[in-house]
């Protein structure tokens, strides 16, 4: 009876159980953790009795539009980010006293890089930027939202399904120590048969559904619904990195589904697709793995790269240096991603060829990328450059991505990987570009957007400590790395036995620390913000001089984002209007707006996906069923269900928007002296320009 | 790059190479970064005096906010980065064939088969009729060659002062060919995360002269421990080669666990277990519940087993 309702759940599955029976610094850390979610969860429910919040949740979480699925993702993604962030000093403090053996228990560290890794890339970069790109896409090809907002909605809902699996396995039972890539047989049934590799197959599994899904939806969204007169090669450089993004989100998620199913199969119906008996291969799965891991690593960083191609043309004053050239190499490096998975396995015994041919692929993808790089600081050359926050990120990026790309050349070649694989040279790498390179690009992209969405700046000098700390831990915690790696220390390691290693391992450690302070800062800057809110409000919308559709709306952009729907006859048509005195002007024809209506679909889906991933993973199998066949039922009611609307009427939209017009004419703006000032209510006035 | 003291007895890394392979993977590590620095140098350098010359609030250069494009400049952008990497790319190509860690390094070299086992690796030496676990002795400057698979999860061994790593995987064997140019000592590793006991993975390889070897293989093949389908079964329980000893009845033994090859088919028939048995956990070494009384090894092949090498 226990059995059929618990399935392999039990009481010693409870990780607070655990601690009680056997207490040690271990599982004294993991129940820690552990505590955090019942504690944390009664917390957030107290405080939204306390302060009579359910109506407004509920409105968030059922809301369709574009801007606040988007900060939902980002909420998500900076929760996450505070577990990925602890996790990694965890680990790294572990090594800086880890000579034969730190504090860590070697299950646990296996854990924590698995969770770490897994979580840091499925749960805090993608949603990042999937948060980004929601709240700016739609903005910047002037459309009032995406293109399925209840898809949107699912996508979320599956994200978080994702995000609910990783977090309860730090409740109940254990996650994966397979590390992200869990490559089998390692993560098959005969080796390891508890819950911690089914926790990890479903939940990347579902959330790189809810992936693909918005890869169909923006791809669509971009292709569509642009503005009037917005071609191809008048999108802003962002929306072209979220297309590029989009189309590779579409082909590289599916390899990546295909891969959990069948390792999933192999674990729960004994088939033999990666095990090491019956003709099972785990090559198949390592390259299946990488087809989607190496398209992945883009889809992480291009947006990253729009971000800062914006940030170099606004603050510079500037247009974008070689836009055709930046949109050339966009592609190119969409293309050439699919062509170089195997440079994370050239130690596989492949024959000479293969590994030189995609050794010299690999190489090719430098070119593309060095372009950017050159493109941006063009843009800079002949500006006007403001050391603004966004701008400290630009730079930190320059240099630091400059690194990464060299000891990603590296890496590409074979020879040199034969000796660099599996080491920490290789995690230095990753971290090398994907923190300057994509966490700068999105913190810089918050900072940036942030008052178009909320109505208020954030706050300066914490914004530009928050940008020192990043890159000063940084460079502290990841550059010793190379290193160490090249002294022959491999990843994954809880401990090691070279004496040699030890003063560079404690100088990462203490930048791990850094980094640490750096995430605190991101809260405090976000905080302080808030509580000064009154005097950083921007409400006319435009407070850095932007040059996009996304600034020609007041600030918080009304929900349907533009009263009248732009039309565009150049690349910067935003600047272009200011300067022929015409963004103000009066509108005659307003006309009533229609957006669709809130609804539970979204959280119906995650709901009944938590309880699906959770039976599958504890062999509930009543509990599996039962939200499996929910979910179909309510895909097909909701497909039968008609369409509901919201109508937002002439007057209304008239009202809000002629006030908006009128004050911006009668208001004299502020030049880009006072940008950072509380002078600056969002009103770009042209800008005092001395020339030598 | 800072070289760590070159007082340490024992080549960690390909800092301090100790053969011909790594010492080329050396210097090529140093051209490709100098290749590299023709397309970084000029960000790292462009990239302050750019931001200084154009700063808002004390430029020297002039405004030009229209200015997008340049076909001189625009030629250079990518100019110097296909430069680089075609040039890059021809040494690529040549080093990948240079280094083929397929390609053997001498005539006839001396033939290992290795075994990876959680978490230890079982060195068999056929033509010697002995085998040693965690414990690599080569003679000094004679071409080696190891065929490896493993008899778990997969895993990837690598001497980093001597030559690169090659994953070795179950039911299929790769190769690693390599030299050692000088006597000395250096640590072996298994790269490739195998779960809680990987970090102690290690071995130690002893580069010696030609006397020395030989003296050190009658040692062996004097030794009263002999590795058959039943004490290979003991080895293959998860746990270092210490702990191996325990089972193996010869914990006050010191040194590593030297063995005659009782069976010289061993290395076939582990090969040959995966393609004729529906392996079960009980079976299967690295399974929770592997038991070494419930692991028989199949009858070797006739036909020798599959290469890796496609
Ligand atoms: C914020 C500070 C961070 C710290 C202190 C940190 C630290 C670490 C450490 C100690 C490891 C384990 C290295 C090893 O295998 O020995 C690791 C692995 C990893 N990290 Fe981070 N990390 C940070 C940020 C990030 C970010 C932002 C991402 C990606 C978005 C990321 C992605 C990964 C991945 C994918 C792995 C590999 C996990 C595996 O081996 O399977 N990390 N990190
Ligand atoms: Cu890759
Ligand atoms: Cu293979």
């Amino acid at each position: 009876m226990f059995e059929a309702l618990f399935g392999r759940l039990t009481w010693d599955s409870i990780i607070l159980v655990q601690e009680f029976e056997d207490p040690n610094l271990n599982t004294f850390i993991t129940a820690g953790a552990a505590a955090m979610l019942p504690v944390g969860g009664a917390l957030v429910v107290a405080l939204l009795f306390w302060m009579k919040w359910w109506k407004p949740l509920f409105e968030w979480l059922t809301s369709v539009d574009h801007k606040k699925i988007g900060t939902m993702y980002i909420i998500f993604a900076v929760i996450m980010l505070f577990r990925g962030v602890v996790e990694g000093i965890l680990m790294r403090v572990n090594q800086a006293v880890g000579l034969n053996g730190g504090f860590l228990s070697s299950d646990h560290f296996n854990q924590l890089f698995t969770t770490h890794g897994t979580n840091m890339i499925f749960f805090v970069a993608m949603p990042f930027l999937i948060g980004l790109i929601n709240i700016v896409v739609p903005l910047q090809i002037g459309a009032r939202d995406v293109a399925f907002p209840k898809l949107n909605q699912i996508s979320l809902g599956l994200t978080a399904v994702g995000g609910f699996l990783i977090m309860i396995s730090l409740l109940v039972g254990e996650f994966s120590t397979g590390g992200w890539t869990g490559y089998p047989s390692f993560t098959g049934r005969l080796i390891n048969p508890g819950v911690g590799p089914d926790y990890y197959i479903l939940s990347i599994g579902i959330a790189g559904l809810g992936s693909t899904l918005t890869g169909v939806n923006f791809a669509v969204t971009i292709y569509k619904m642009r503005a009037a007169g917005m071609s191809f090669m008048r999108m802003p450089l962002f929306t072209w990195t979220a297309l590029c993004t989009s189309i590779l989100l579409i082909f590289a998620m599916p390899p990546l589904t295909a891969c959990c199913l069948m390792l999933g199969l192999d674990r729960y119906l004994g088939f033999h697709f990666f095990t090491n008996d019956m003709g099972g291969n785990l090559m198949n799965y390592i390259n299946l793995f990488w087809m989607f891991g190496h398209p992945e690593v883009y889809i992480l960083i291009l947006p990253a790269f729009g971000v800062m191609s914006e940030i170099a043309a606004t603050f510079s004053g500037k247009r974008l240096y070689g836009y055709v050239g930046l949109v050339a190499a966009t592609m190119c490096i969409a293309v050439l991603s699919f062509m170089v998975w195997l440079h994370h396995f050239f130690t596989m015994g492949q024959s000479t060829t293969v590994n030189a041919a995609f050794g010299i692929a690999t190489l090719l993808i430098a070119i593309p990328t060095g372009v950017k790089i050159y493109d941006w600081l063009a843009t800079l050359w002949g500006g006007r450059v403001r050391f603004t926050t966004p701008m400290l990120y630009l730079c930190g990026f320059f240099v630091l991505f400059a690194i990464g790309g060299l000891s990603g050349v590296i890496l590409a070649n074979p020879t040199l990987d034969y000796q660099l694989h599996n080491s920490l040279f290789l995690v230095a790498h990753f971290h090398n570009v994907i923190i300057p390179g994509t966490l700068f690009g999105v913190l810089a992209g918050i900072y940036y957007w942030f008052p178009k969405i909320y109505g208020f700046r954030l706050l300066d000098g914490y914004s530009r400590i928050t940008a020192f700390l990043w890159a000063f831990g940084f460079i502290l915690a990841f550059l010793p790395l190379y290193q160490v790696g090249m002294m022959g220390m491999t990843r994954r390691t809880v401990a090691y036995e070279n004496p040699a290693l030890v003063p560079w391992m404690v100088v990462s450690g203490i930048g791990a620390l850094f980094l640490g302070l750096a995430f605190t800062f991101v809260l405090l800057t976000l905080w302080r913000s808030v509580v000064n809110r009154k005097k950083l409000m921007v409400p006319f919308g435009d407070p850095w001089d932007g040059r996009t559709l996304e600034w020609w709306t007041p600030a918080p952009t009304p929900e349907w984002n533009f009263a009248v729907l732009p039309k565009v006859d150049g690349r910067d048509a935003f600047t272009e209007a200011k300067a022929k005195g015409t963004a103000y002007q009066p509108i005659e024809k307003y006309e009533d707006i229609e957006m669709p209506a809130n609804t539970y679909y979204g959280l119906i889906i995650a709901a009944l996906g938590s309880g699906l991933g959770f039976g599958l993973v504890w062999y509930m199998w009543w509990l599996a069923i039962i939200c499996f066949l929910g979910c179909i039922v309510t895909v097909i009611t909701y497909a039968f269900l008609p369409e509901r609307k919201k109508i937002i009427p002439a007057a209304e939209v008239r009202e809000i928007d002629e006030t908006w017009r009128r004050a911006a004419r009668e208001s004299r703006g502020v030049t880009r002296d006072d940008e950072c000032n509380e002078a600056n209510q969002g009103l770009a006035r042209p800008d005092i320009i001395t020339n030598p | 790059m800072i070289d760590p003291p070159s007082t340490l007895a024992i080549a960690e890394s390909f800092l301090q190479p100790m053969g011909p392979v790594a010492a080329e993977q050396l210097r090529h590590l140093k051209l490709v970064t100098l290749l590299t620095m023709i397309a970084v140098v000029p960000v790292l350098v462009a990239t302050p005096l750019i931001l200084w010359r154009y700063r808002r609030s004390k430029p020297t250069g002039k405004y030009r906010p229209n200015w997008e494009s340049n076909r001189v400049l625009e030629s250079l952008m990518w100019g110097v980065p296909i430069l680089v990497v075609t040039l890059m790319g021809v040494s690529l190509w040549n080093m990948t064939f240079r280094l083929d860690p397929y390609k053997e390094l001498g005539k006839d070299p001396l033939q290992i088969h290795v075994i990876g086992l959680d978490w230890k690796w079982i060195f068999i030496y056929p033509d010697e009729g002995v085998a040693l676990v965690d414990e690599l002795v080569v003679p000094e400057g004679r071409a080696v060659e190891l065929t490896l698979t493993t008899d778990t999860v997969m895993q990837s061994l690598r001497i980093s002062a001597i030559v690169g790593q090659i994953y070795a995987m179950p039911a299929m064997t790769t190769k690693l060919n390599f030299l050692a140019a000088r006597q000395g000592e250096a640590t072996g590793m298994n790269t490739q995360f195998t779960g809680n006991g990987f970090w102690k993975q290690k071995f130690q390889v002893f580069s010696v002269s030609q006397e020395e070897y030989e003296a050190r293989m009658k040692k062996v093949q004097a030794s009263d421990l002999a590795l058959t389908a039943d004490t290979y079964a003991l080895l293959a329980v998860q746990g270092t080669a210490e702990e191996a000893k325990k089972s193996l009845n010869i914990e006050d033994r010191r040194g590593p666990i030297e063995m005659v090859l009782g069976d010289s088919k061993i290395f076939q028939r582990v090969l040959a277990r995966y393609m004729v048995e529906d392996m079960t956990p009980e079976s299967q070494p690295g399974s929770p519940s592997y038991d070494p009384a419930k692991s028989p090894l199949p009858a070797a092949p006739e036909k020798p087993m599959m290469d890796m090498k496609m």
